[in-house]
């Protein structure tokens, strides 16, 4: 699909070009190999700065810490889409030119490669000698004789064959399946990306954290972080629900790789809906369990402590199960607490838990396992800030109008608590109490429409792929015809993907029709490498 | 024997191997260097070449004085033989690794096992193939690829055996990480004989030296091309289709614009664009060595450099030493706990 300008008439300036002419320029630019290749490079490179560049999509928290961090390069990057590279639209540009491109390039081969898979091999050329790879040899045998023997080595070889009495040659040809799997991998590149697009498109991906022993069920509002695709419809979302009812893990208490946990199994009772009978499944990493099209996955876990406040008043102004999360392997966990309801004032706690509490310089946490827990958390007083209206996150605490519980000292005050026991805040303030351990599941939950389709096409990609890249597609002709002392015999050759090995096989057809060399320091010529 | 019993025994048998393997470089040096002014050209107009055939394989010592002929032979015999020794301990460090984890496991856990692996690949690669394609012109290139990069795994890659995590307990990574290294090797490959092509294209009359007993340039272009076009499908099975399904099935999404995956992404996309503009656009030689040349350099930033870039990879085998692990406090409820089980494959 070589690029060739239009030709323009004579009327015109030179150079000048009609709307249509300009058209149809432009659509051979698109749909040349060399714009293909460029579109390639060019892919490669712009999704390059989406594995440098904090992704929202992928990390949403670590891209917001980057843009705090780096507060003047933040608009400049907003504006050029650095944030989510791949659905911005340079990316799409580039993809969907590739696209069009590439049906622009497949639809004429098909077409071609249609009329070429029913045409004979072409006939010989008058001279074989001007081919690059051909050989010549003298034999005894008469030529029609050299010519059957020809016609059956090669047909035993796969070629498709024709023969010309009259002017004394063998055509063949082989290999017209290259061009099919060649045809096949570009369409599922389409395939492949129609299963991706109907996936972001109509797909969704949500978590949410559930206590061992508690529930959930299959709606928006029971998600903690939902990211639905652009056509994403709620009203198709399976109605299933799921128990969390036991949560088994067994740590590693030697060994190398002591404190490391593995075989992580969540117990989950779930119906796939409302009226549905309950079923159990096992659910582990690697194993998700499938709803219809929903799949569940198990994809992080951690403790809530029970934690009770009570306020000035001696009124329980919080108690629960709080969800805290953990900052490393050991299952140190962080976690705020909020009791706005406490009076006089609302209280606040925010600080950290450990599962196997210990002290050395500092608080931290021997093990992941809850052998010792314990929780160390600071206190504020006064105003969170939840009154006003805006929406916060559980797990930050808004000090700004808070003032922070200080001992008579000074010192900040630290709730220190080992499990089952109660501190009371300095001034009568209330108090806090450490009643119970609880653990919680982190649940994926996604529906990924057209996986298969994009699976299916991948494969096919690959069948194809493998077709255009190890058949090679080959003519080789023979010709003989009576000389001086004999027969005179030419072999000549042509691979048609300009990487196969021509003088290899015309050995193998030469030796197979019985040919010695007429001139033995004769070479075949071999094409020297270089651009051609 | 105990897992530390075969733990110790695989350090030493990879430190073994890569003695055994600087031998056979020695030797193989022994052999190139004496062969150094011996022109190729006596050699090579007396024995015709064999139509697509391969070219003066160094073992054709026809010029060279009968005693240093069969000392040069010798070398290069002795050579290949240490190679050889070199992979069976090589093996033996590999299964020994293995064998050290507990549960018993394949060796591709991280980084410094996947080096260790790919290496061991490579030679024996090199070693099973050497007779049937006469590459023993390769030998010095191959040895001085294996070692240095058993160095850089021993030197920095290094880590002491350890169980899995729980996302890595998957037949698929068996078949995902094989496929992986495979391809790396073969691109590896490919990548060396595509710079041979660049250097030896600058002086192809030489006659004496290296370089004079390298294939010719049509051969070279093609053996890259070759390596290309068996590692690309492999590539694409590694990173395509396997990963993919991997991906879902423990991270929830097949595709994820992960840094490992985007860069692997970019190295298939480069590679494709290799392939294609050989294919189709006609490019040969010394275009299309430094379009492969361009995919070595993407495919190993994948393996290497960009663990320093990206700390967010859900790839957390690669989680290079000097990449601080990075904890989150997180503050969003919209952020899965770092505590997450399928943190790292």
């Amino acid at each position: 699909m070589s690029a060739t300008l239009v030709k323009e008439p004579e009327t015109r300036r030179p150079g000048e070009l009609g709307p249509r002419e300009l058209a149809r320029w432009a659509w051979r630019q698109l749909v040349s190999m060399r714009t293909a290749l460029i579109l390639l490079l060019l892919l490669a490179l712009a999704a390059i700065p989406g594995s440098i560049v904090p992704q929202r999509d992928v990390d949403s928290l670590k891209t917001s810490r980057w843009q705090e961090q780096h507060p003047t390069l933040t608009p400049i990057y907003e504006r050029l889409g650095l944030f989510s590279v791949y659905d911005s639209p340079w990316f799409s540009a580039i993809y969907l030119l590739l696209m069009v491109s590439l049906v622009g390039c497949i639809i004429p081969r098909s077409l071609v490669y249609f009329r070429a898979m029913r045409a004979a091999p072409p006939d010989a050329p008058r001279r074989l000698t001007r081919l690059p790879d051909h050989a010549t040899y003298k034999v005894d045998q008469p030529a029609t004789e050299v010519l059957a023997r020809a016609t059956k080595v090669l047909r035993r070889r796969r070629y498709r064959v024709t023969t010309s009495e009259e002017d004394g040659w063998v055509a063949a040809e082989r290999g017209y399946l290259r061009e099919a799997g060649n045809l096949l991998f570009h369409l599922s590149v389409l395939v492949v990306l129609l299963g991706f697009a109907l996936g972001g498109l109509f797909g969704y991906r949500g978590g949410v954290i559930v206590l061992v022993g508690g529930g959930f069920s299959n709606n928006l509002t029971q998600y903690d972080d939902f990211v639905p695709g652009s056509l994403f419809d709620q009203t198709g979302m399976e109605p299933f629900s799921f128990d969390v009812d036991d949560f088994d893990i067994e740590w590693l208490t030697e060994g190398r790789a002591q404190g490391q946990a593995r075989s992580f199994v969540s117990h989950l009772t779930y119906r796939t809906d409302p009226g549905a009978p309950d079923e159990e499944y096992d659910l582990r990493v690697n194993h998700p369990l499938a709803i219809g099209d929903t799949e569940i996955f198990l994809i992080g876990h951690g403790y809530a402590p029970v934690i009770t406040i009570r306020d000035g008043n001696g009124d329980v102004a919080y108690s629960g199960p709080t969800i805290f999360l953990p900052v490393d392997p050991t299952f140190r966990s962080f976690g705020v607490v909020k009791a706005p309801d406490a009076r006089p004032t609302q209280i606040g706690l925010t600080g950290e838990f450990y599962p196997t509490y210990d002290f050395n310089d500092g608080p931290y946490s021997l093990f992941g396992d809850a052998l010792n827990p314990a929780l160390s958390m600071t206190v504020f007083t006064g105003d969170l800030g939840m009154d006003n209206g805006t929406p916060q996150s559980v797990y930050v605490l808004d000090t700004d109008a808070a003032t922070q519980v200080e001992k008579a000292d000074g010192q900040a005050f630290r709730v220190d608590l080992a499990m089952g026991s109660t501190v009371e805040l300095p001034e009568g303030a209330g108090s806090v109490s450490f009643d119970g351990l609880e653990r919680w599941n982190k649940i994926q939950i996604s529906r990924t429409p057209g996986k298969f389709v994009a699976l299916g096409g991948v494969v096919l990609a690959l069948v194809g792929l493998l077709a255009s890249l190890f058949i090679r597609p080959r003519r080789v002709w023979v010709r003989a015809r009576a000389g001086e002392g004999g027969t005179l015999v030419e072999v000549a050759g042509l691979d048609r993907s300009g990487n196969g090995d021509v003088p290899a096989e015309l050995a193998v057809v030469a030796e197979l029709l019985g040919l010695v060399r007429a001139e033995p320091d004769e070479r075949t010529n071999q094409r020297v490498g270089g651009p051609t | 024997m105990t897992d530390a019993d075969w733990e110790t025994l695989s350090n030493q048998a990879i430190a073994a191997a890569g003695l055994v393997y600087f031998l056979a470089l020695l030797a193989h040096l022994v052999e190139w260097s004496s062969l150094r002014k011996v022109s190729t050209r006596s050699v090579s107009a007396s024995v015709p070449v064999a139509a697509g055939g391969v070219s003066t394989p160094p073992g054709d010592h026809a010029t060279v004085g009968r005693d240093e002929g069969s000392r040069t032979a010798m070398f290069g015999r002795l050579g290949v033989l240490l190679t050889g020794l070199g992979v069976l301990v090589h093996l033996v460090g590999l299964l020994a690794r293995g064998l050290a984890a507990d549960p018993d496991r394949v060796p591709w856990g991280n980084m410094y096992e996947f080096t260790v692996s790919g290496t061991f690949m490579i030679a024996a690669g090199y070693v099973l193939l050497v007779r049937r394609f006469a590459w023993q012109w390769l030998a010095p290139i191959v040895l001085t690829v294996v070692l240095s990069l058993l160095m850089v795994s021993v030197i920095w890659l290094y880590s002491p055996v350890a169980p899995l995590t729980e996302a890595l307990y998957s037949p698929w990574l068996v078949i995902h990480v094989v496929s992986a290294v495979l391809a790396t090797a073969a691109f590896t490959l490919g990548g060396i004989l595509s710079v041979l092509y660049l250097v030896k294209e600058r002086r192809p009359a030489t006659t004496t030296g290296y370089l004079a007993r390298v294939p010719e340039l049509r051969q070279l272009d093609q053996m890259a091309y070759r390596l290309h076009a068996f590692a690309f499908p492999v590539w694409t099975f590694a990173v395509l289709i396997t990963g993919p399904i991997w991906a879902h099935q423990a991270w929830s999404s097949y595709w994820n614009w992960d840094p490992k995956e985007v860069w692997a992404f970019i190295t298939w996309v480069v590679y494709a664009a290799y392939l294609h503009a050989r294919t189709t656009a006609g490019w040969k030689g010394r275009r299309a060595a430094y379009l492969a040349l361009l995919g070595t350099a993407t495919l190993w930033f994948n393996f290497i450099g960009i663990n320093y870039f990206s700390t967010t990879s859900q790839h957390s085998y690669a989680s290079a030493p000097a990449v601080e692990q990075a904890v989150d406090l997180s503050v969003a409820p919209s952020v899965p706990p770092p505590g997450q089980l399928s943190g790292s494959s």
